[in-house]
């Protein structure tokens, strides 16, 4: 797999090129900045690949992972993330918080930034409490995904893989598909693929498209077959089974009727187009196994891989300030 | 003893009934005695008015707490509360006591809940709810789902000469929805109901009015649909009438943009074309009502993510002012201002008040419409800051303050 030819530009030095103290969304990030952290992952990739491991530079910082909101895959990667640079990593579990007997959120960040974490990673379940905590803490905040409106890392992942796996992103056809109306990854995928010149298309039935989504610059389907027309790239979403039962989707069975991704229904794209999920997947409701394992076409674990060095980039660029780099400081 | 009399000497006095003059104001035994050029009486109390303007002070109708520093603050001296208190107005004891906690410097009427304990299912006491004090009666933030209640409600609140006082919302199409459906919604991701939602509602009810015969009142209309069927339901002579706030004339849904709690109002603010059009209704007669919907809340319900924060604006404070502004952006005459803040919330609860005709109590609001101040919630007197004009530039302060002519500021 040919890595992508990018190269960053040297016009920005030190700090500039990144200014942000947090990273709370794509929404508010420059082209320019988007790319920098991208272009900050590659060397992840391949270091990770080889299983380099012996990177030190955040030794002796303390990352915090304040997950009020169940995952497995996404709290992994920030931990394994966090270790390989040496950072000392703890995970706070909402099952095991005081966040259940009634303590504020805004109660619960002080109490964090108390205990003089050098970067905490968030995730919850309400739109804007990750902006929330942000504004209350010293340390740089990273949101790992809240409520329905962004998931900055994911979608910084998915643009890596696709920048490395189809050479660009500008003018890639590219299709998200499935639950938008509830997807964090979803809008944060939107801001960065179109900030990026991606051609993208949303598709869903109309029970899940939010309204007004054309103002972000997408064309909206809710004819999958239509939508899949010339892609580069078809990006599935997980549909919760609590809304396929009759609250948004008939039923599941439905759902893949009219979405499901089969191998005859993915001809409609271009011959060699990309298949992603950011998991975990309902295999056989909006993906199936043959198209979710096919060796060629999809990136689906290539996406975790990735994921694992956006989020190394992330950590190493949000703490530089603190830890003096030069440029940075 | 009876109180002296009191004279405003040279103020600019507006009347929602008789237009705008230069001139005095007698006040005797509480109550409105003349007005225009007036020779005093020897004992009388003087107030010199000059560069004021004196006006009927505020009746605020819709406001959900009792927060008299607040209103007092405001210029407002009668209230319409809403039902959703707790415990709910739909008791004789309840309403009985919310009508005279504020006196004598705040005059309180009740507005009884419609239906028992606002649940939706069968009718309240409304009778004996208007022989403890209550003025009106309303479903409060709440829906009435059932069409056929709705209608047992109006046609029982007619027999009774009561006004109903209802929120515009199909209640099933904003269940945990916090926004208007859009793209600044779309954006925050937050839970969002399609602004339909509104005419919907008003639809229904006006054509449960029209059948009944009732006089209806939907405290907050926000949005080009609502106004179109209320314009039309006032040409065909159906009794109805509406209100809003400031925040709903001046602020539209991008104001919510990062996750300011402050924004989070119901009804939840609406695009821009709906401003627009509410704007367009204030000037051509459709609103009836400028309303302070004053909810003070603290940060305990406001410090919080926005869909996990509680709705509502302390508005009281800002209200004068904030019509004063559209005043002077020349929406709309200073006298029809008046009559949106007193003469015709006055009308929706029967009382008498809200204009400055002889034979009317004395509730007298006298202010510099010039004075500027930069509106900071931190500075309120309410029980909280929640002001989503945090910030504002505005002009309008009160001078003085009178109940029933008795001095209160």
């Amino acid at each position: 797999m040919p890595a992508s030819d990018h190269r960053p530009s040297a016009l920005i030095e030190g700090g500039a090129v990144f200014p942000h103290r947090h990273l709370t969304g794509i929404a508010g990030l420059q082209p320019h900045e988007i790319v920098f952290l991208l272009d900050e992952a590659e060397q992840w990739i391949e270091a990770n690949r080889a299983r380099a491991g012996s990177d030190h530079r955040l030794a002796g910082l303390t990352q915090i992972n304040a997950f009020f909101e169940n995952s497995t895959r996404t709290l992994l990667s920030f931990e394994i993330a966090g270790k390989r640079l040496g950072a000392d990593v703890v995970n706070m579990h909402a099952a095991q918080s005081s966040v259940k007997k009634g303590e504020t959120l805004i109660d619960t960040a002080m109490t964090l930034n108390a205990m003089c974490a050098d970067v905490i990673v968030i995730r919850h379940m309400s739109s804007g409490a990750v902006r929330l905590i942000a504004d209350k803490v010293d340390c740089p905040v990273l949101n790992a995904g809240d409520g329905w409106h962004e998931h900055p890392t994911q979608a910084l992942l998915d643009a890596l893989t696709i920048r490395r796996r189809r050479g660009a992103i500008a003018h890639q056809r590219i299709v998200i598909c499935g639950d938008l109306m509830h997807s964090r990854v979803a809008r944060s995928n939107i801001l960065a693929l179109t900030a990026l010149a991606a051609e993208v298309r949303v598709c869903a039935p109309s029970t899940l498209m939010p309204a007004g989504i054309e103002a972000m610059g997408v064309t909206p389907f809710t004819d999958f077959d239509a939508a899949l027309e010339g892609c580069d790239v078809v990006m599935m979403l997980r549909l919760q089974n609590e809304r396929m039962n009759g609250g948004f989707v008939p039923s599941s069975r439905e759902f893949h009727l009219r979405y499901g991704l089969t191998l005859e229904r993915l001809k409609r794209a271009k011959p060699d187009a990309l298949v992603m999920h950011p998991g975990p997947m309902n295999r056989g409701v909006e993906i199936d196994s043959v198209v979710a394992d096919h060796g060629e076409r999809s990136a689906i674990t290539e996406q975790v891989a990735t994921g694992v060095a956006v989020r190394m980039a992330c950590l190493d660029v949000l703490t530089r300030r603190a830890r003096g780099v030069e440029g940075w400081a | 003893m009876t109180p002296r009399a009191l004279v405003f000497r040279d103020a600019t006095l507006v009347c929602p009934m008789g237009g705008v003059r230069q001139g005095d104001l007698l006040v005797r035994d509480g109550v409105i005695a003349a007005f225009g050029t007036i020779d005093a009486p020897d004992d009388a109390d003087m107030v010199d008015a000059r560069r004021l303007t004196l006006a009927p002070a505020i009746v605020d109708l819709g406001v959900f707490a009792i927060d008299l520093p607040a209103f007092h603050a405001g210029g407002i001296v009668r209230v319409g509360l809403m039902p959703d208190q707790s415990p709910v107005l739909d008791d004789p004891g309840v309403v009985q006591r919310a009508a005279l906690i504020g006196r004598p410097g705040l005059w309180i009427h009740p507005i009884s809940a419609a239906t028992r304990g606002l649940a939706g299912e069968d009718l309240a006491e409304m009778a004996i709810n208007r022989d403890a004090g209550a003025k009106a009666v309303g479903t409060g933030r709440r829906w009435i789902a059932d069409s056929g209640l709705m209608r047992k409600v109006l046609a029982y609140a007619h027999d009774l000469g009561m006004t109903v006082v209802a929120r515009p919302e199909d209640g099933n199409l904003v269940r945990g929805a916090v926004a208007t459906a859009g793209e600044t919604a779309t954006r925050l991701g937050l839970p969002a109901a399609p602004a339909l939602a509104e005419p919907l509602a008003i639809a229904r009810d006006l054509m449960l009015a029209e059948e009944t015969g009732a006089a209806l009142h939907f405290d907050t209309v926000t949005t080009a649909a609502g106004f179109a069927l209320i314009r039309a339901a006032k040409a065909r002579g159906v009794a109805v009438s509406c209100g809003i706030t400031p925040a709903h004339l001046l602020l539209s849904d991008i104001a919510m943009s990062d996750f300011r709690t402050f924004m989070h109002l119901s009804p939840p603010l609406r695009a821009e074309s709906d401003r627009q059009a509410a704007l367009a209704a204030l000037a051509d007669g459709t609103i009836d009502v400028l309303h302070s919907a004053h909810d003070p809340r603290g940060p305990e319900e406001k410090r919080l993510p926005f869909a996990d924060s509680r709705p509502g604006m302390a508005g009281a404070e800002t209200l004068l002012a904030l019509g004063l502004g559209l005043v002077r952006d020349g929406g709309i005459a200073i006298e029809r201002l008046f009559a949106l803040l007193a003469a015709n919330p006055a009308k929706v609860l029967n009382v008498a008040a809200g204009t400055l005709e002889p034979g009317m109590p004395a509730d007298l609001l006298l202010f510099d419409s010039e004075a500027p101040w930069l509106v900071d919630g931190d500075r309120f007197r309410a029980k909280a800051g929640n002001t989503p004009f945090e910030g504002l530039p505005v002009q309008g302060r009160v001078k003085r303050l009178f109940k029933g002519g008795t001095a209160l500021l």
